[in-house]
């Protein structure tokens, strides 16, 4: 169209400013759109970190905290699921598989996790992918280990290392497990889940350490080496929690129920996809507050825009009357300021796509990796689109202004230029 | 059947704002289809008020402008836009041209508001270019030369014949020129007045030359004193 390859000639003729208005408005752009993805992808990724999981099952607490320390491995689990009372549940008619879990332990700040090989054939993750060993194989022994990717690269482990294990959770345990170590027999691959972080070991090991012990202390004077200990009876008295999967999801209410009304001791099942739901919308605030400010970042670049348009109505004052003498009506003007401001968020905004694309391929695994979370650019969510149709929605916004003014002098002018 | 007068001015006065003195008064004021008219008057003689009046931008308070036998007060806001861009072509005093756009694009502006304009360049030498290389040649600007260069380096006096290309473009039939050869050189002037002229007498349009520079007036087939006929002029004047 005419009026469209005149705006454009104009805005060619004035490409510093507008190259700063585009770029201006492209960083807001990126800023946005980061935030919004990676608000997306933490959601995700937050819903991703236990799949094909139809309950979580463990003493009666707050599902968020039985949630908390099952799945994310954060916190303290108050008391234990008796080992008779899993065992009902794990051979319920209902109930496919189960994966039990034992937790309290660390090693150098990385939760231990004592489970059964169960874990490594049902345990899902992200669109129900399982999880698969970098190196070695799953445990077999009483006192192998497996580790998490990330334990063992920011420890420095591979296959046949030793390591401690020390009682209790964080940093700050002293108490160590020094008479029994443990072996590394296998490294997972990454997963962006709370299991790059654990210690993986045998709930007969996690027994074998604790044969000595009662009441959370070394009992003195009794020592049992790792040699006795493989030789007695290592099934455990209780576990933290386990995992069920069902054989129908239709049946998830019903057992849930069952656990619930457990007589013989005070259980809880969750399903995990909800209390994720919970916890997360437990954390929306910041997430809001973020994109509060990227928001507040494009109101900054679209009124740099509306300013650089208004400083430069008066150069092109002159422009304007020589197009009204030459016949142009008051609505072509206001078109080709308005159409100016269209051309400049459109390309502020294809270019903020653009470097944002570029900086998720160049530095997205990185990310990603540092988030523990898988981070991809393409292609946009519906709320990107609407977000990118805000941007350009208020760019005409800015455009009025500049645009109703433009028309105004043009008619007070006609075609004397006042210079 | 005779053709319209180009311009008709009927007892016309005007005023910026109701409370206002007029600025503008007006008995009568013909151009003939055609004619050359040269207008004279000091500045502030009310020359560029005429002008808008005559292009349609402003509308009189009271009388009546007739534009090629139109009523400019019977129009509409953008009926009188359209009317401009077909049947009128401007020339203003100095910085006629848009800076952004090559000579040929600048000669061709008012063919991108004027489907008559562009139509009738079309029909007469082919297309829209071709005609605004013809009246640059005929205006005595080398158009290869010229067209090649951007128009800030174009001297005064070249971007002048260009505005004058501009124009006649699409053969209007009336050209408005506001103090045209003002920024020229006295020995230029001449030049670019006969070049005008001879080239409105070929395209057949009526010509409205407004200049203080009565030295001019000897090329125009008739001669007109603004302060004679504006009367609030006149009483300034006096």
């Amino acid at each position: 169209m005419n009026l469209a390859s005149l705006a454009w000639r104009s805005l060619w003729n004035r490409r510093g400013t507008a190259a700063l208005v585009v770029v201006s408005i492209a960083l807001s752009v990126v800023l946005l759109l980061g935030v919004e993805r990676l608000r997306d992808q933490a959601r995700t990724s937050f819903a991703n970190t236990v799949s094909g999981v139809d309950l979580v099952v463990g003493a009666r607490t707050g599902p968020v905290n039985l949630l908390l320390y099952s799945v994310f491995r954060l916190g303290e689990p108050t008391s234990n699921v008796s080992w008779e009372s899993y065992r009902t549940f794990a051979e319920h008619d209902r109930v496919k598989w189960t994966v039990p879990l034992s937790l309290g332990d660390s090693h150098r700040g990385f939760p231990v996790v004592a489970t059964n090989r169960d874990y490594f054939e049902h345990y899902r993750y992200g669109d129900r992918r399982s999880l698969k060993l970098a190196e070695g194989e799953e445990f077999d022994g009483v006192f192998d280990a497996v580790l998490g990717a990330r334990v063992a690269r920011e420890l420095g482990y591979s296959v046949g290392d030793r390591i401690i294990v020390a009682h209790g959770g964080g940093e700050m345990a002293h108490t160590r497990h020094d008479d029994k170590p443990f072996f590394v027999t296998g490294i997972l691959e990454p997963t962006g889940t709370p299991v790059d972080q654990s210690v993986h070991v045998s709930l007969e090991g996690f027994e074998a350490i604790h044969v000595d012990w009662r009441g959370g202390a070394p009992v003195p004077g009794l020592s049992i080496s790792a040699e006795q200990a493989r030789r007695m009876d290592l099934t455990p008295s209780g576990i933290t929690a386990f995992l069920v999967g069902l054989e129908s999801r239709v049946a998830v209410f019903g057992v849930q129920r069952d656990v619930n009304n457990f007589q013989d001791e005070a259980l809880m099942a969750i399903l995990p996809r909800l209390t994720l739901q919970q916890l997360w919308d437990l954390l929306a605030v910041g997430e809001r507050a973020l994109l509060a400010v990227s928001l507040l970042v494009l109101v900054v670049a679209l009124v740099a825009m509306m300013s650089a348009l208004l400083t430069g109505l008066n150069e092109r004052r002159r422009e304007m009357a020589i197009l009204r003498a030459l016949g142009a009506r008051p609505w072509q003007i206001f078109a080709l300021i308005l159409g100016e401001t269209l051309l400049l968020t459109v390309l502020g905004a294809l270019l903020g796509v653009v470097v944002m694309q570029a900086v998720v391929a160049a530095a997205g695994a990185w990310l990603g990796s540092a988030l523990g979370m898988t981070i991809s650019a393409w292609p946009p969510s519906p709320r990107e689109w609407w977000l990118l149709a805000a941007v350009i929605g208020g760019g005409l916004v800015a455009g009025l202004w500049p645009a109703t003014r433009a028309c105004l002098n043009a008619l007070q002018d006609g075609m004397t230029v006042r210079l | 059947m005779t053709r319209a007068p180009a311009l008709e001015v009927d007892r016309v006065s005007f005023r910026w704002r109701r409370k206002d003195a007029p600025v503008l008064e007006i008995e009568r004021l013909e151009v003939g289809a055609g004619e050359r008219l040269f207008l004279g008057g000091p500045s502030g003689s009310g020359k560029s008020t005429l002008l808008s009046l005559v292009a349609g931008v402003l509308v009189p308070g009271d009388g009546r402008v007739r534009v090629l036998g139109h009523d400019t007060r019977v129009l509409s806001g953008p009926g009188r836009d359209r009317f401009r861009a077909d049947h009128l072509g401007v020339i203003f005093q100095m910085f006629n041209l848009l800076p952004w756009l090559p000579v040929l694009d600048n000669v061709m502006l008012p063919c991108r508001f004027s489907h008559t304009r562009r139509n009738r360049a079309e029909q007469r030498d082919g297309s829209v270019a071709a005609q605004a290389r013809r009246l640059l040649g005929r205006l005595g600007l080398d158009a290869e030369r010229v067209l090649a260069r951007p128009v800030t380096e174009l001297s005064v006096g070249q971007q002048q014949r260009v505005a004058a290309a501009r124009a006649l473009i699409g053969a209007p039939e009336l050209v408005l020129a506001d103090e045209p050869t003002s920024a020229l050189d006295a020995d230029r002037r001449a030049d670019f007045v006969a070049l005008l002229t001879e080239q409105c007498g070929e395209t057949g349009a009526a010509l409205l030359f407004v200049s203080h520079d009565r030295a001019l007036a000897a090329a125009f087939d008739r001669h007109l004193e603004l302060g004679e006929i504006n009367r609030v002029a006149q009483e300034a004047g006096a």
